[in-house]
């Protein structure tokens, strides 16, 4: 991968992540195209969340490098990353249970005016604009002023994804975003998902499910012991292949 | 064009941060502090005539004002889902500084202010223990708890200092009506404190770090930071009210006011402040702080002993804690 490809938001090569003699990541390399949803599938412990966290700036790499829309970035931190318009919408959601919906869009980001040294919260504007997005994004939507804590499943995971998506211009990275949900908003989920992927938006996605994967998905990698060891496109591939590939019954 | 979200009783129930399904004993949680208040000031009137009296409501909210500004520096520390146990000892450390600076010759206002500058600086360091060292909160003012102590008796040989200042005697003594200098002081505290928290990215950021710590983490929220102004606020405050104690009593005396260790955290726990971080008021610990005070008055003016005076207010604070578990 000597050349880079205009249309290749991410590409990471030889990425290497010990934790002392644990090895997490084991040289990874791989890239995920602009516009597109590119899985990331693998058995537990395959290096998938390593992965993720290095280029989200959460873990440290002790070596490789990472072009972000074909330039070297550096990812030391989860501010840097941000600071390329890289999202997460993580397993947890990392959501904030008793603050309000719109708090928890703009959390760490909070809009503010102010005099002098004195600044303080734009709230009637951070609602409005919370309120537009998450509509924008589901029609199953709370009042902006509501806690997290009085939401649904679904309506959490809305939040979680609106908020990625509104400030990861670039790319937004999920881990297992519908893990813990219903079929019924699994299935939103992944419309939301789709119709941003149509708009333009590019997403990595973990999935544990090679079903979404095949529904969801334009490209995807294969990791073990911490290395991307296959990538197909979905339209070239079956679930019985990648499962074949997860579980070493096929080598690359 | 009207906005969907802002019309109807659901945006009212939004505004109180409730839900439909919330209602009843989630709403008796919610208002405990405020029905406390008003079966107290029942009972007060059906047991004593001079509860309800216009001398004695003035003494009372005179004598809460001080614990009012304890307990809203609690409540940024406890929001955080830390604990300080150390309050009483910097209050008592920044007063033995202040009659430090007067016994020295210099003028009361320089000692005041050295005072709040040691108060925060005495926070502060608490929250750097926390932070950096990533100590346990309550450990470490425990431990500073002691040092602070210890550092005050140390300052001061263990000798109450007279401190002689006419701005001092008249916050203590004057006011308007009902409404002393000390009330209005805790007032204004209030309303600055009750600002930071719900309308500054700070105050954001402290509920954040108290609710989802791992979240606050991910989303760039500096925890020493967060950690840090809490407790310099906590600080801070406790050196506000160590200057009200040295004004009330017209000296520095090194182990006055030690119970408001425990009941400024019981103020901001029967205010409605969570221990384990992440919601709170300020509105909660101010009426938190005049139970604790009323229910000690009720208990002195109808002539009932004075060690039932900590049991009771014990009870009270279980009992309000109980209440709450319907509050989720």
């Amino acid at each position: 991968m000597t050349h880079t490809t205009p249309n290749r938001i991410l590409e990471v090569s030889d990425l290497r992540v010990r934790f002392g003699s644990v090895v997490a990541l084991d040289g990874a390399t791989m890239y995920a195209n602009t516009g597109e949803i590119t899985a990331i599938i693998g058995d537990n412990g395959a290096g998938k969340s390593s992965l993720t966290k290095a280029i989200l700036g959460v873990y440290p790499t002790s070596e490789g490098e990472i072009l972000f829309k074909g330039e070297k970035a550096v990812m030391d931190t989860p501010h840097a990353a941000k600071s390329h318009g890289i999202e997460a919408v993580f397993q947890d959601l990392a959501l904030f249970d008793d603050l309000t919906l719109w708090q928890n869009m703009f959390i760490n980001r909070e809009l503010t005016g102010g005099f002098g040294p004195f600044s303080f919260l734009k709230r009637a504007e951070m609602i409005k604009q919370s309120d537009d997005l998450v509509r924008r994004l589901t029609v199953n939507v709370p009042d902006a002023r509501r806690t997290v804590r009085s939401m649904s499943g679904g309506q959490r995971q809305a939040v979680a994804i609106a908020r990625a998506v509104a400030w990861g211009s670039e790319l937004v990275i999920m881990d297992e975003p519908t893990a813990a949900l219903g079929i019924r908003e699994r299935t939103e989920v992944e419309d939301t998902i789709m119709s941003l992927r149509d708009e333009g938006r590019s997403f990595m996605l973990i999935s544990h499910s090679f079903d979404q994967v095949m529904r969801v998905a334009d490209a995807v990698w294969v990791m073990r012991h911490g290395r991307a060891v296959a990538h197909r496109r979905v339209s070239e591939t079956t679930g019985e292949e990648l499962v074949a590939l997860v579980t070493g019954a096929i080598n690359e | 064009m009207t906005t969907p979200i802002s019309a109807g009783p659901s945006a009212l129930l939004a505004r109180l941060g409730l839900s439909r399904e919330q209602l009843g004993m989630a709403t008796v949680a919610k208002l405990a502090p405020l029905l406390a208040l008003i079966i107290l000031v029942i009972i007060g009137a059906i047991v004593s005539p001079t509860f309800l009296s216009f001398g004695n409501i003035r003494s009372m909210l005179l004598t809460s004002a001080i614990l009012m500004i304890f307990a809203v520096g609690q409540t940024f520390v406890i929001a955080t889902g830390g604990i300080d146990l150390s309050v009483a000892s910097i209050a008592q450390l920044s007063g033995v500084s202040l009659g430090i600076v007067v016994a020295g010759g210099l003028s009361p206002e320089l000692g005041m202010l050295g005072a709040l500058v040691i108060g925060t600086a005495a926070g502060a360091l608490n929250g750097l223990i926390v932070s950096k060292l990533k100590i346990t909160d309550f450990i470490v003012t425990l431990g500073t708890f002691s040092a602070y102590s210890g550092l005050t008796l140390l300052l001061s040989d263990a000798k109450p200092q007279i401190v002689n200042s006419s701005f001092l005697i008249a916050i203590s003594t004057r006011g308007f009506g009902l409404v002393s200098f000390l009330l209005l002081i805790a007032i204004v505290v209030a309303v600055v404190a009750h600002f930071v928290m719900f309308r500054t990215p700070f105050g954001t950021h402290v509920l954040a770090v108290g609710g989802n710590k791992k979240a606050a983490d991910a989303l760039g929220i500096s925890f020493v930071r967060v950690k840090v102004g809490v407790y310099a606020i906590s600080g801070l405050l406790a050196a506000v009210a160590g200057i009200l104690l040295v004004a009330r009593l017209g000296a520095a005396e090194p182990t006055a006011g030690s119970a408001y260790q425990l009941t400024s955290i019981a103020a901001a726990v029967l205010g409605g402040v969570s221990l384990f971080g992440g919601k709170g008021s300020i509105i909660g610990p101010l009426i938190g702080a005049l139970v604790l005070t009323g229910v000690v008055n009720l208990l002195t003016i109808t002539g009932v002993p004075v060690y039932y005076q900590p049991i009771a207010v014990g009870a009270v604070v279980v009992l309000a804690a109980y209440l709450r578990r319907y509050e989720r």
